[in-house]
């Protein structure tokens, strides 16, 4: 039947469509969506984990390599943190870009406060963290990172690291300077704690789930740098030293990440600088109590919500597989092959499947933890970050 | 005549810009080549080359090295720095071939 545009027929068309916006069927909720980050085009697609597949895409996030999101506390907004200062706004409901500025030059993530009220940002150029409103990226605080070089001169630092902590505080690290600090954001301004001498460039940081411990990776020295937020007193100890054996590091192609760590009954899984290895350490002393050979240098490390598998994906030239390690025997009990150059992975929230990221593939892939067999496969081009909105009611996530 | 000339200067001068000495490395390995420069260079120095934790790689700062002299610093690294030695994943061609493209067709000029 062909659908004549005449008055009438376009009048009932339009009140089937008013009628549709407002019934009950036509509301969403987005406890299951999430969203991956398509680097090449600076554009995200928007995806419901329930069935697997995309319902929208958002693009004009301008450059997102290495862009990394965290959610608004209702779960509502993704706000994108690209690597050109780009912050954006993304209504995952409407997939519309509700507000969007340059906040710098250079920046590598962020963080959203405890209460939901601010957005934190890292940036590298110019380095410092800046403040923002959640609700219209108004800007709330500036915040340079300035520290005096060896040869006296006054210099900003590159800023990572950055994390929400309980108290509306957050912390982030100098990967310049060697320097940890608190800012917290309970008064009318903000307020500093600095630590100094934590160690050689710390090159990213992570938050227990807790917010308790704010361990920082170390790439100028072996060692991890450990502050413990219930005793900011007793200052950043370092941590795992020397876990190299003084033995020479292979070149490290990239950085590994600390976000999304593992925490293992009362075990910290962490990925070593410039060896194929992950890292266990007791929580209690953080002494290293262990070290699983992997099949390259790991990136990120992440435990499956129940911590029963640990998961790993790898530097180049060795990224294409993920490996899994299997936590109360400590072996590997599968290395799979979801494409070509893995960039990411995130669980579902209670964990039953696992999402994965393959760059030169152009595509994800989404497999069942139990199983270990594939469930699905999107296409997306060039995708890397994957992130659900669980997140927005987790400590550093 | 005048026209055609100002209408072609561009071009001409683009051409000169951004000429690149022939290589004899396989169309296969080029692709994969500059796939590593944009997405595992960028990794630190960012997919468009203007930066990260690395510093950006501007045309103007790739040409203060000769050719050879920015070859050989990504074979090997620079001790001290992030800067990791590539000579196990490159050979000696492929890295003047990822100097070429740093110092002739950086995407930052584009």
């Amino acid at each position: 039947m062909a659908l004549n545009s005449t008055p009438l027929s376009t009048i009932m068309l339009l009140l089937l469509l008013a009628g549709c916006q407002t019934s009950p069927d036509s509301l969403r909720s987005t406890g299951d969506l999430g969203v991956i980050v398509e680097r090449a085009t600076g554009s995200l697609a928007l995806v419901d984990t329930s069935h697997q597949r995309q319902l929208d895409r958002v693009e004009g996030l301008g450059d997102l390599s290495h862009a990394s999101v965290k959610f608004s506390r209702d779960a509502r907004y993704a706000f994108v943190f690209g690597r050109d200062g780009g912050l954006s706004k993304v209504d995952l409901l409407t997939g519309d870009i509700t507000t969007r500025i340059m906040q710098s030059g250079n920046s590598i993530g962020g963080a959203i406060s405890q209460d939901g009220q601010l957005i934190a940002v890292a940036n590298y150029e110019p380095g410092g963290v800046k403040l923002f409103d959640s609700d219209n990226l108004a800007l709330v605080a500036d915040i340079p990172a300035i520290w005096v070089d060896a040869g006296g001169r006054e210099q900003r630092s590159k800023v990572v690291g950055l994390v929400d902590a309980p108290g509306n505080r957050f912390v982030y690290s100098l990967f310049d300077a060697g320097e940890i600090y608190i800012v917290n954001m309970n008064g009318e301004t903000p307020e500093l704690t600095r630590f100094i001498d934590v160690g050689a460039n710390p090159y990213d940081a992570l938050i227990d789930a807790s917010g308790r411990y704010y361990i920082a990776g170390l790439f100028g020295e072996d060692g991890l740098a450990l502050l413990d937020l219930w005793h900011i007193d007793a200052g950043v100890q370092r941590i795992l030293p020397n876990y190299g054996r003084g033995e020479e590091r292979l070149p490290v192609y990239k950085m590994p990440h600390l976000e999304g760590w593992a925490m293992a009954g009362n075990e910290a899984w962490l990925p070593a600088v410039g060896r194929h290895e992950v890292l266990i350490a007791d929580k209690d002393d953080w002494s290293l109590t262990g070290r699983i050979p992997v099949q390259g240098q790991p990136i990120f490390v992440m435990s499956r919500p129940d911590q029963r598998q640990i998961w790993v994906s790898f530097a180049h030239p060795d990224n294409d597989v993920v490996q899994v390690i299997d936590t109360e025997t400590r072996t590997i009990v599968a290395t799979l092959s979801p494409g070509k150059a893995i960039l990411h992975m995130e669980f579902t929230p209670r964990g039953e499947h696992v999402w994965i990221s393959a760059r030169d593939s152009n595509r994800v892939t989404v497999y069942d933890t139990h199983t270990l067999q594939e469930v699905a496969r999107l296409e997306s081009e060039s995708p890397s970050g994957i992130f659900f909105t669980d997140r927005a009611h987790r400590i550093g996530l | 005549m005048y026209r055609l000339t100002r209408a072609l200067l561009p071009c001409i001068l683009g051409l000169v810009s951004t000429q690149i000495p022939a290589s004899d490395i396989a169309p296969v390995r080029e692709k994969e080549l500059e796939t590593l420069l944009y997405q595992d260079c960028g990794s630190c120095h960012g997919m468009t080359l203007k930066g990260g934790l690395g510093p950006a790689l501007s045309q103007e700062r790739m040409n203060r090295y000769t050719r050879e002299g920015l070859a050989g610093l990504i074979l090997q690294g620079i001790p001290g720095t992030a800067m990791p030695s590539w000579g196990a994943l490159l050979s000696e061609k492929e890295a003047r071939w990822i100097a070429d493209q740093l110092q002739h067709n950086n995407p930052l000029e584009r």
